[in-house]
């Protein structure tokens, strides 16, 4: 059953063919992405008609490597502008509440923390357009009443940086309160014994010792950000994000361009989490 | 007391080799290895039927290893298991007439006692009735009845303690194992538990296998006590026995609190031999067979062997001469208590610091010119009560109440 | 979820009061409320508000219900509101059934060593984007998918079939992009499950079933939960899955939305659909935790 009691050969051999598939579907698809990027065809099918770098380097009539791409080059600056802009402010403001939540006391906490709970649970759709409305309604007024047109209210570059901040900054909170809990509340008073200020506490003992945490909160809410379409949706402008655009060429029929893209964005997230695993892994030794 | 809980003798066992026909539990050569290290090492025993049997070790001699084994979480490499004469070998754990009491009892948190209780009569597809009855019958007779409904976080460490063995004992198994199921309880209630526990095995009558690290378990609750060391065996006795006749240094040193002078065998006849200790004093002490003259020793002497000025004006020398203080079973080699007059031994030491824990006091000195610790009981009788640190005194022990062994052979 | 909250303050907090603890308290709740504030209580009033309003279009301002009307009126809407709440709720207890053994396998079966490994390369695919794993299944079960040039070269199909456009691959789809957040809350939940308990129940007499039943189940509760609700929750919000792998007529109810917004751009009618799907989540969330008495606080950890 487990790995202390003795198993018999069927249930071990069955169980491990079972897990095997699991990865093998898991896998699969990525797997046959990353392959077919390399194919030297204009379609991401088979058969093989040998590897080829095309479709990241060539710039030829026919075929456009992505590093040749304006569209797709664009869409992934915005997107890590998107993503560099959403992760700096959710990581500062989703500290706060972190702080906010284990170590402040004030009347309706317990609504308020409900409420920073609540992006977990509205569907990222519904947040996007939400967001669409109110913000429409906001620059209605503005220009109506005091007749200035704010173009952050459109659908656009600002719109979205809102629309994802809203909620990745929950996660944000999440991850950095669940370290916090495990801080000991004596080292600050021993601090304030010392006679530190209470800004001064946190700046040098309890934030070294969030550090981590807050650099993997920072991390995940990049990816977050760099990947989100469902709210991205609704309030993207002129200027798509890469998931929109390629959402849009996937939609009306593909190039071989899409694996290249698809295998730069595999390898580069696998680096960022294995990156981040082994952050996580050496903090946890350490504390 | 009712009778259902009882083993009953199993008449479709079917007998191999020759396991003795009263033996619940028979253990045969029995080995077991992690890739390099034995775990494990060429185990012997039998167990009677209602005795209750420890195996007492340091951690990591083995002796959990042993457990899972007999309970068959683990299989061993060479050897067999039989219980009640019936060859366990290939026998899934949750079809052996043996049950385990968990160190952490693992009392399953989502059921409550009565479940917990159940749970194995369910497997057993016994009618729902018959095992209402059964769980009440057996909350009665571990002396918590009525707590069915409650949940194992609501009770306290005895009581769980007390519905683990119950969920075990409503199988009725041949063998209960327990795997130092006290250690999680505090001083206090540990010392109640093993007066409970021996009580309640007594009562049931069913064979209880008892494993621990805790000499004062052991020799409490036993009726036979296997010392283990390093995946062997090195004694198997009585805890009296264990006590006054350790078989080897490691037993010595093990159970009991014991001091060791080391030194060389200056003279051996017999059983009987005298020591140089490396301060240069001669002392007589028992001497196992194998052990031949200029060997390096290592002298073994309780502290309540060592009397306190044994030539004192307060001593009486009318009492017997030899041994007579013995258990009785006629063992010569069997130390005994000391006596004034028969002490043939001394030593001068200096008081370093006393060590005040009622009955248990003692005297921590140091021999003349010497950085050695010898503990000396301290005997509440008002008699030592002038004792200073610093005081220099003369101490005194049976020729038969030391007892010597190659040096270095406790390890 | 009060009591979750309480045991937050350490009884040995720092005193309450100055000036310089009003100050940080000002530093730390002013963000957080400006964020919970204007971006998330605001906007889901605007949209309840906007949903009981008739499109300007009509030249009607007042209050109404016509837009949930309509949604009752047209049978493709809320046919395809309850389509996409059944899918929803199949995909959440497929992704279990699929889920539970492969963690159960990665904390409790394989060696302690390889465990650390299989644990991260469950967790690898999950920081890809929805968008590439989608498109990879696209390109693997397309007509001129790899999928079909291989059925076809070992002549096991005569002909290349076309495995995308239907529920069932819609269903397939959604449950891969799901798994992982069943897998994670199971892991972490089967790793505080001590060894010794399953032990014992084999050791009084219980099969690899009835532990799997009694035992792991109902231990794993928390996480089965709270991987539930996150599972439904992606799913019933999920718009890539659908859009390109479902058929024609498998229509999601955020394609409804989407359509409303960006097609017909009548937004008082997609509020109102906004509203109905963010008030289902909520239910269903809402009943999953009092079936199973869990709290929102705790789930979430």
């Amino acid at each position: 059953m487990i790995r202390s009691l003795p198993r018999s050969r069927g249930y071990t051999m069955g169980y491990g063919l079972y897990v095997t598939l699991y990865f093998i579907f898991l896998f699969a698809p990525l797997a046959v992405t990353c392959v077919l990027a390399f194919n030297n065809s204009q379609f991401p099918s088979l058969p093989w008609k040998g590897f080829t770098l095309d479709w990241f380097l060539a710039d030829l009539p026919a075929r456009t490597g992505i590093f040749h791409d304006r569209g797709n080059l664009s869409s992934i600056f915005t997107s890590a502008q998107t993503a560099i802009l959403v992760s700096v402010l959710a990581t500062l403001v989703g500290t706060c509440a972190a702080f906010l939540f284990e170590q402040e006391e004030f009347p309706l906490k317990g609504a308020l923390y409900f409420l920073m709970l609540a992006p977990l649970v509205v569907p990222g759709v519904i947040l996007g357009i939400s967001i669409l409305i109110a913000a429409t309604t906001a620059g209605t007024f503005m220009e109506d009443v005091l007749g200035i047109d704010v173009g952050i209210l459109r659908p656009g570059f600002w719109l979205v940086v809102l629309g994802q901040f809203s909620f990745i900054t929950t996660f944000v909170t999440l991850v950095v309160s669940a370290r916090l809990k495990k801080f000991d509340r004596t080292l600050e008073e021993a601090a304030l014994n010392l006679g530190a200020t209470r800004l001064e506490v946190i700046r040098y003992i309890t934030l070294p010792f969030l550090r981590t945490a807050i650099i993997g909160a920072g991390a995940v809410a990049f990816l977050m950000s760099f990947e989100n379409f469902n709210t991205t949706l609704f309030l993207v402008g002129s200027e798509p994000t890469l998931p929109i655009n390629l959402y849009l060429q996937v939609r009306d029929g593909s190039t071989p361009v899409i694996n290249a893209i698809s295998f730069l964005l595999i390898v580069g997230t696998s680096l960022v989490a294995c990156v981040n695993l082994y952050a996580g892994r050496r903090t946890e030794v350490s504390s | 007391m009712p009778t259902d809980i009882s083993p009953v003798a199993s008449s479709d066992a079917s007998p191999i080799g020759s396991p003795s026909a009263s033996a619940d539990l028979s253990v045969t050569r029995l080995v077991k290895r992690f890739e390099k290290f034995t775990a494990v090492n060429d185990v012997s025993f039998e167990v009677e039927q209602g005795k209750f049997f420890s195996i007492l070790g340091p951690s990591g001699c083995g002796k959990t290893t042993l457990l899972r084994m007999i309970a068959g979480f683990e299989s061993p490499d060479s050897g067999v298991i039989a219980i009640r004469g019936r060859d366990m070998a290939g026998i899934a754990p949750n079809r052996r007439p043996v049950n385990l009491i968990f160190q952490h009892l693992a009392l399953f948190p989502m059921m409550s006692v009565a479940e917990n209780v159940a749970f194995g009569l369910k497997r057993r597809g016994m009618a729902g009735g018959e095992i209402t009855r059964r769980v009440q019958d057996v909350l009665e007779r571990v002396g918590l009845p009525g707590y069915g409904g409650k949940m194992p976080a609501q009770l306290s460490g005895g009581q769980k303690q007390r519905v683990a063995i119950a969920r075990c004992l409503v199988l009725e198994p041949a063998v209960l194992l327990l795997d130092e199921p006290l250690g999680a309880l505090d001083l206090k209630l540990r010392e109640q538990m093993k007066v409970e526990l021996k009580t309640l095995q007594a009562e049931v009558g069913t064979t209880f296998v008892y494993i621990t690290h805790d000499q004062s378990e052991a020799l409490v609750m036993s009726d036979h006590v296997a010392v283990m060391n390093a995946g062997r065996f090195e004694q198997v006795d009585t805890p009296r026995n264990l006590y006054r006749r350790p078989a080897s240094a490691f037993v010595a040193g093990f159970v009991g609190e014991t001091n060791v002078w080391s030194g060389t065998l200056e003279e051996a006849t017999g059983d009987a031999g005298l020591v140089r200790t490396d301060e240069g004093t001669v002392f007589r002490a028992r001497v196992p067979a194998g052990l031949a003259k200029g060997a390096r020793v290592d002298m073994f002497i309780r502290p309540e062997a060592v009397l306190i000025d044994p030539d004192g004006a307060s001593c009486a020398t009318d009492g017997p001469p030899d041994g007579a203080t013995g258990d009785g079973a006629g063992d010569g080699g069997d130390a005994p208590l000391p006596v004034r007059g028969a002490c043939a031994n001394r030593a001068q030491v200096q008081v370093q610091a006393i060590l005040f824990d009622g009955a248990a006091s003692r005297l921590l000195t140091h021999p003349e010119g010497s950085r050695r610790e010898v503990m000396v009981a301290l005997p509440q009788n008002r008699l030592y009560d002038h004792i200073k640190p610093g005081d220099r005194i003369t101490v005194g022990w049976d020729d038969r109440a030391g007892i010597c062994f190659a040096a270095g052979s406790g390890q | 979820m009060s009591a979750a909250l309480h045991a937050v303050s350490p009884p040995s907090a720092p005193v309450k009061s100055g000036p310089g603890l009003r100050l940080t308290l000002a530093l730390f709740l002013t963000p957080v409320v400006l964020w919970l504030g204007l971006l998330i209580v605001l906007p889901h009033l605007d949209l309840l508000i906007m949903s009981f309003r008739m499109d300007p279009a009509f030249g009607d301002e007042g209050w109404s219900l016509e837009n949930y009307h309509q949604f009752f009126a047209e049978p493709i809407y809320w046919l395809t509101f309850v389509r996409t709440a059944g899918y929803s709720v199949l995909v959440t207890l497929l992704t279990f059934v699929v889920s539970l053994p492969v963690a159960f396998y990665v904390t409790k079966v394989v060696e302690r060593n390889t465990s650390r490994f299989l644990l991260t390369m469950l967790l690898l695919p999950f920081w890809v984007s929805e968008l590439v794993r989608v498109y990879g299944w696209m390109i693997l079960l397309r007509e001129s998918g790899v999928l079909n040039h291989w059925l076809t070269a070992l002549g096991i199909t005569a002909r290349p079939v076309e495995m995308l456009y239907n529920d069932a691959t819609m269903i397939m789809g959604l449950v891969y992009t799901s798994m992982l957040f069943m897998v994670v809350p199971l892991v972490s939940v089967l790793e505080s499950l001590d060894d010794s308990l399953i032990e014992a129940a084999c050791d009084l007499g219980a099969g690899p079933w009835t532990i799997m039943r009694t035992i792991v189940v109902p231990h794993c509760m928390p996480g089965i939960v709270s991987g539930g609700i996150v599972v439904f929750m992606l799913t019933l919000g999920n718009y890539l899955t659908p859009n390109l792998m479902g058929g024609k007529n498998s229509l999601w109810f955020t394609e409804q939305i989407y359509n409303q917004f960006i097609a017909s751009f009548n937004w008082n009618q997609g509020a109102a659909f906004g509203f109905l799907l963010l008030a289902l989540s909520s239910c269903i969330i809402w009943l999953g935790l009092r079936l199973t008495g869990q709290k929102l606080s705790r789930v979430v950890q």
